[in-house]
């Protein structure tokens, strides 16, 4: 598939049979097909749902028709870090350093319930979603999700590629909260908001 | 420098303590409470008469309850007598129970490979009492991290650990110790100043030179490998 200029009115020539053929797109689409499929992801698989991820990737489910054969370990030639289970308190500076390391453009996939929401680790060592420390973009649930649901997921994230415009110049600006903007909510208040008794009422185990 | 000179290596062979008998066989029918004890808990008893406090069968398990002041002469004899060589360190934790009148636990399991016998002690730290047990570490190499996931779970101290800190939590952590019965399911402060604190960690600040035993072993480094270290060059990541 040549990327021609159109020609000319008075260059124009009948493209013959055999002929140099080209064709016509928008730019946005065609580098956002090609995004879409090489993307290149980075598993950070840290429970159970790493192992579906790997089913995934292996030959029956064959990541690779998705462009995705390259696992990349490294995270400056990543463009998808796939959260594959529970992080814990003490890996959130290291996921955070990790989606840091990453260049634009970035996509993330949080798979399975623990990494979106904690899932059924509300205890005190594990963060609860990894959404309150890295934005993003799909949400696989399942605990441990299927094969199948990760490459939903993925095949929805292909669609949010396609969808994307190079002129929207805030898809790629990586926002600090900023605390003078009206829309801040410092992080006590959403604490006072969501849980209105404290953290841990009626949470202590020898029921004293 | 020399390299440090050191007694050969010897396997230890399980059972061989005790040639003539019989192959273990995995036993069946037994009770819950009460049967044949493990020959070394008359031992102890002849030998440390009133530092032996109880001692229990349980499910076939043998577990002898030691008096807190004299544990770490008992453990060294366990491990150096001809007659027990208890060899194997298998575990150290703690029990606290639901009933605060009850004293916390701390648990030692071990292992004889020779005579092919397993033991349990337990010491028993009173109510009130100061949450502290000597070390074992000066006997069993392995009680190091062991005693240290103690500490971070339990808050126990053992006197004459080479290294108490915190091993499974960050060193910064400050909520308390994890699994004792007042300490509330998700923390004690709030998720938004869990967060906060975790993501001010600094992820390569996390090997230290000592845990990485290069402070000992900083003269036996090639000289590059030194120059890069005293240039303050991280380490471990």
């Amino acid at each position: 598939m040549g990327l021609s200029p159109a020609p000319r009115p008075d260059q124009r020539q009948e493209v013959t049979h055999g002929g140099e053929p080209w064709m016509a797109t928008r730019l946005d689409f065609l580098v956002n097909w090609a995004r879409a499929n090489s993307l290149w992801p980075m598993p950070f698989g840290t429970a159970c749902c790493a192992i579906e991820f790997m089913a995934t990737a292996a030959a029956r489910y064959d990541l690779a028709r998705f462009g995705m054969e390259r696992m990349s370990f490294s995270p400056r030639q990543a463009d998808v870090l796939i959260c594959a289970g529970r992080v814990p308190f003490k890996l959130a500076p290291v996921i955070r350093r990790i989606w840091q390391q990453m260049p634009q453009p970035k996509w993330c996939i949080s798979m399975g319930a623990c990494a979106s929401s904690g899932g059924m680790f509300d205890n005190y060592a594990v963060v609860q979603g990894i959404d309150t420390i890295i934005p993003v973009d799909v949400y696989v649930p399942g605990c441990p999700p299927r094969p199948e649901g990760l490459i939903y997921g993925i095949m929805l994230l292909q669609k949010k590629v396609m969808n994307e415009r190079s002129r929207d110049t805030t898809l790629r600006q990586e926002m600090e909260p900023d605390p003078k903007s009206q829309l801040y909510i410092p992080p006590p208040v959403i604490d006072e908001l969501s849980e209105p008794f404290g953290n841990s009422v009626h949470q202590t185990r020898s029921g004293l | 420098m020399t390299a440090p000179t050191s007694a050969p290596f010897t396997p230890v062979i399980a059972g061989a303590a005790t040639p003539n008998a019989p192959a273990p066989a995995t036993p069946k029918n037994v009770p819950h409470r009460g049967g044949a004890a493990n020959p070394s808990a008359d031992a102890m008893r002849a030998k440390f008469a009133d530092a032996i406090r109880r001692v229990d069968v349980v499910w076939g398990e043998t577990t002898v309850v030691v008096d807190r002041s004299r544990l770490a002469e008992v453990v060294r004899w366990l491990h150096d007598d001809a007659g027990q060589r208890y060899d194997f360190l298998a575990d150290v934790t703690a029990v606290e129970f639901r009933d605060t009148e009850m004293p916390i636990e701390v648990v030692w399991h071990l292992r004889s490979l020779p005579y092919r016998r397993f033991l349990r002690l337990k010491v028993q730290i009173e109510k009130g009492q100061p949450l502290s047990v000597p070390s074992v570490w000066a006997v069993f190499k392995s009680a190091d991290w062991l005693e240290r996931e103690c500490y971070d779970m339990f808050g126990i101290t053992f006197e004459g650990h080479p290294d108490l800190r915190r091993i499974l939590m960050w060193e910064q952590y400050r909520e308390g110790y994890p699994l004792r019965k007042d300490f509330p399911l998700r923390g004690r402060f709030s998720r938004s100043e869990q967060l906060r604190q975790a993501l001010a960690a600094n992820p390569e600040a996390r090997y230290s030179m000592e845990e990485l035993s290069i402070a000992q072993a900083y003269e036996d480094l090639p000289d590059e490998m030194r120059r890069r270290l005293s240039t303050g060059e991280k380490t471990g990541e």
